[in-house]
This record gives C-alpha cells, structure tokens and sequence, in this order.
C-alpha cells in the first residue's frame, strides 16, 4: 500500500513537473471531440444521439498518448532498474501508476465534458452523478490494462502502434458498457438501465485489475 | 571473513552466445574491486547478474550470506543514468529517498559532492556527463552495501572526473567498478580481474591491471 501510495505521489509530481504535456494531451482530445463535431456537421440531433460515444472516443485516443507515457519514463533513462533494486514490489507500481493514469484519464474526461455538450448540444438528464460515476469506472477500465499493456510493449520498437492495437480490442466491452452509461445520463434513462450498464463496468474493473496487478510483476521482471 | 557476494560457475547468455562464462568470483565486505576487459568482454553483463537484475543461466550468487532481500542493500549505477529526466536533480533525490522510505537527508550536500548544487533545473537539460554524476548522487544516497559502476567515468571532463572519483571513495560498503579507464579507475580500488570472452582472465593487484590488460592485448594481437 505505501508503494503505491509513493509511486502514485512519483507520476503525478513527474506529470506536474511536466504539465504542458498535459495541456498537449487535453488539446487533443479536445481536438479529436471538435473534429467528430465537424464530421457530423450541423445536425444537432445526431450530435446529441452520439455525443456519449464521440466523448469515450476521444478519451481512447488520449488514453493512448498518457498510457504510451507511463512506462516510457521508466526506462527512457533506466529508471526501472533503480525502481527495482529499491526495492519496489511490482504490485505497487502497478497499482500506483494505474491510479496516477486513472486520476489523469479522469481529468481530461472532465474537462472534455463541458465541451461535448457545448459543442453537441447536449443535455444532462439524469443525475450529473451518474455520468462521473461512468467517467470514473470507464476511465478505470482504460487505465489498469493500458498500464500493463504499456509495460509489455516499452521496449520495443514501434509501441505507440502496437499499444492500440493491443489495448483496443480488450477494452471493447469497457467502451461499449461506458458509451451505453453515458448516453443514457444524457439523453434519459425511463427503464432505469444505467445501473445495470455500471454494474457490468464494475465486473470489468474488478477482472482488470486483479488480473493486471498480478501479472504486472512477471511483465517487468522480463 | 565471510564474503560479501560469493559467484560460483557464474553464466549468462544471450541466444546462444555466453557473455559471461562459468565465473568465479567473490568480493569481501568493503573491498574495492576494478574489473576490466575489452568491448563485449561480459563486463556489463557481470554487474547486472551481480545486482540481480539479470538472472544467470548457469551456477549460483550467494548475496550477502544469504540474504533474501538482497537488492534493498545493491546499488547499480548502469549506462543509463536511472533518473527522471522531467525531475531536478534534488527532485529526483527525494522521489527515490521516499520510494527507500527513508529521509532524504542533505541533498544539497550530496548534489555539491558530484558537482551538482547549482543545478535546479529538469535533468533533461543536463549533459551526459551531469547525469552520470547525479546517478552516483544518488547511489551515495543509498548507501548500499554493494555499489556496482558501470564506466563510472564515460564522458566525464576533467573536474567531473575528480568529482566522481571522490564520490566513489566515499561510497560505504564494497565497490565494483568496471571500467575501461583504468588510469582513473585503479587508484581507487586494490584488486583487479580482467576479463576476455566472459571469464576472468588475470586477477591482481589493480595497479597492475593496466600491464596485465597489455599483455592480453598482445597476446590477442591488437597491439
């Protein structure tokens, strides 16, 4: 737990060090949301029909710059040897580097909120807690595979390819159960599904990151 | 005296090539080791076996009589310096003395050590050589009991050189340095082994470990 707690502390003291990244990572996902809108063009009813979908969109496409990060700075300049001859246990730098994703995943899909409902013209119907409920466990849903995925793939060539072709394919049900919640905060809810589409996102989580932080460990030791 | 690392029939290989090859080797407490050898002699690959990092494919390392935790008590300063280029210098100090759980103590004094006290800005900006610096900084910090040196003085100028060498003495514990400087490198260490196709060739005295390396270069021809 206090590894955790340090390597969690570690990431988001890097990412505050550094935050222009962050600022590059919010102009893209901001980027991403307007040219969905552009696509579309000027149909409001369309736009509000997927405004959930084009927000968990832009949300994957950022995840994959944050989660392509994570790793990197570990073994850019080697750090991971020294992480591990603290010693560190692999648990805790799964879990403190999954948390520090999941709280910047959060991050940028709060700020991205505002704007999909500028910019699609939606409306929250149902209760704002249940759409950052979806936006938590969504986000949770990207971060505990993309971490390990990210592990997997830091040293070879050619992984900001590989990490979304790998992570896109697992997280499938995670979009589809996260896009569902979404839209149904927005648009209204009358059979009372949300909960049913959060329980299921729970369900992954629970898989995710019980399986992830275990095999973490055997990821980083290879 | 007990030894510190005890090597028996040490290997490791890479596909099919041993870089390192049914090795002896032990190293007492406190001792200062100089290990030397041409490129791609199995030195690096030595030092990541030893820090535990790498495992061996063949024989055994008995770490510290026994220890089973024996990386708390391991410092590598590798290639790459280990740091968080995105951090400063004191930064990176206190992210790895908090990942120990330990204090940091006075990091100012351990950055004015390697040379390192007027720097406040990301690692990222520093030369090759400031980073190698701040690696040592940081091994200083931890004190370990086996401090393991990769080419401690790679693309170090002249002051850095001295800086890292007196650093290096004030490492506690046994140190091992690889190094292909070795007219840095001996005055600080008592023995030497010298290395050609992953096993030790000639164990010495380290001021007579750059005779020794010229004879194998002889022997070998490269001279």
């Amino acid at each position: 737990m206090k590894a955790t707690l340090r390597i969690l502390q570690k990431d988001l003291l890097i990412e505050w060090r550094a935050r222009s990244r962050t600022v590059a990572l919010l102009s893209f996902a901001y980027t991403i949301l307007l040219l969905f809108a552009f696509a579309i063009g000027p149909d409001a009813a369309a736009l509000r029909q997927h405004a959930g979908a084009y927000l968990w969109l832009g949300l994957l496409l950022s995840s994959t710059l944050l989660l392509d990060r994570t790793m990197r700075i570990e073994f850019e300049a080697g750090a991971m040897s020294k992480l591990m001859l603290v010693p560190v246990p692999a648990t805790g730098l799964f879990y403190g580097k999954a948390l520090a994703n999941l709280f910047q995943l959060c991050v940028v899909g709060a700020f991205s909120i505002p704007l999909v409902f500028v910019v699609c013209d939606a409306e929250l119907v149902e209760s704002i807690g249940w759409l950052l409920a979806t936006l938590f466990l969504g986000a949770a849903g990207l971060a505990a595979p993309g971490t390990l995925y990210s592990a997997m793939i830091a040293r070879l060539s050619g992984k900001q390819l590989l990490l979304p072709l790998m992570l896109f394919p697992l997280v499938v049900p995670v979009m589809v159960a996260a896009v569902k919640a979404t839209s149904l905060a927005m648009l209204g809810d009358p059979m009372n599904q949300i909960e049913s589409w959060l329980t299921l996102l729970v369900c992954f989580n629970l898989v995710y990151w019980s399986l992830c932080g275990v095999l973490f460990g055997r990821v980083v030791e290879a | 005296m007990d030894d510190l690392v005890q090597a028996t029939n040490l290997g490791r290989r890479f596909g099919r090539r041993w870089a390192v090859a049914r090795l002896d080797l032990t190293i007492q407490p406190n001792e200062r080791l100089l290990i030397i050898g041409p490129n791609g002699c199995g030195k690096t690959t030595l030092l990541r076996v030893l820090s535990t990092l790498l495992p061996a494919h063949q024989g055994s390392i008995n770490w510290f009589n026994g220890d089973t935790e024996p990386r708390k008590h391991i410092g590598l300063m590798g290639h790459d310096p280990g740091v968080y280029e995105d951090l400063s210098a004191s930064d990176n100090l206190r992210v790895f003395s908090k990942l120990m759980g330990t204090e940091p103590g006075d990091t100012a004094n351990l950055l004015q050590m390697v040379g390192l006290d007027d720097r406040s800005d990301p690692v990222a900006r520093y030369s090759a050589g400031m980073r190698r610096r701040l690696a040592l900084a940081l091994l200083l910090q931890k004190q370990p009991r086996l401090a393991l040196l990769d080419e401690p003085f790679a693309q170090m100028d002249p002051g850095g050189i001295a800086q890292v060498s007196s650093a290096i003495h004030a490492l506690p514990g046994a140190v091992v340095i690889a190094s292909h400087q070795v007219q840095h490198a001996a005055p600080l260490c008592k023995r030497a082994v010298l290395m050609d196709e992953g096993q030790i060739r000639w164990t010495g005295p380290a001021d007579k470990a750059e005779a020794a390396w010229r004879a194998l270069h002889k022997e070998r021809g490269d001279l």
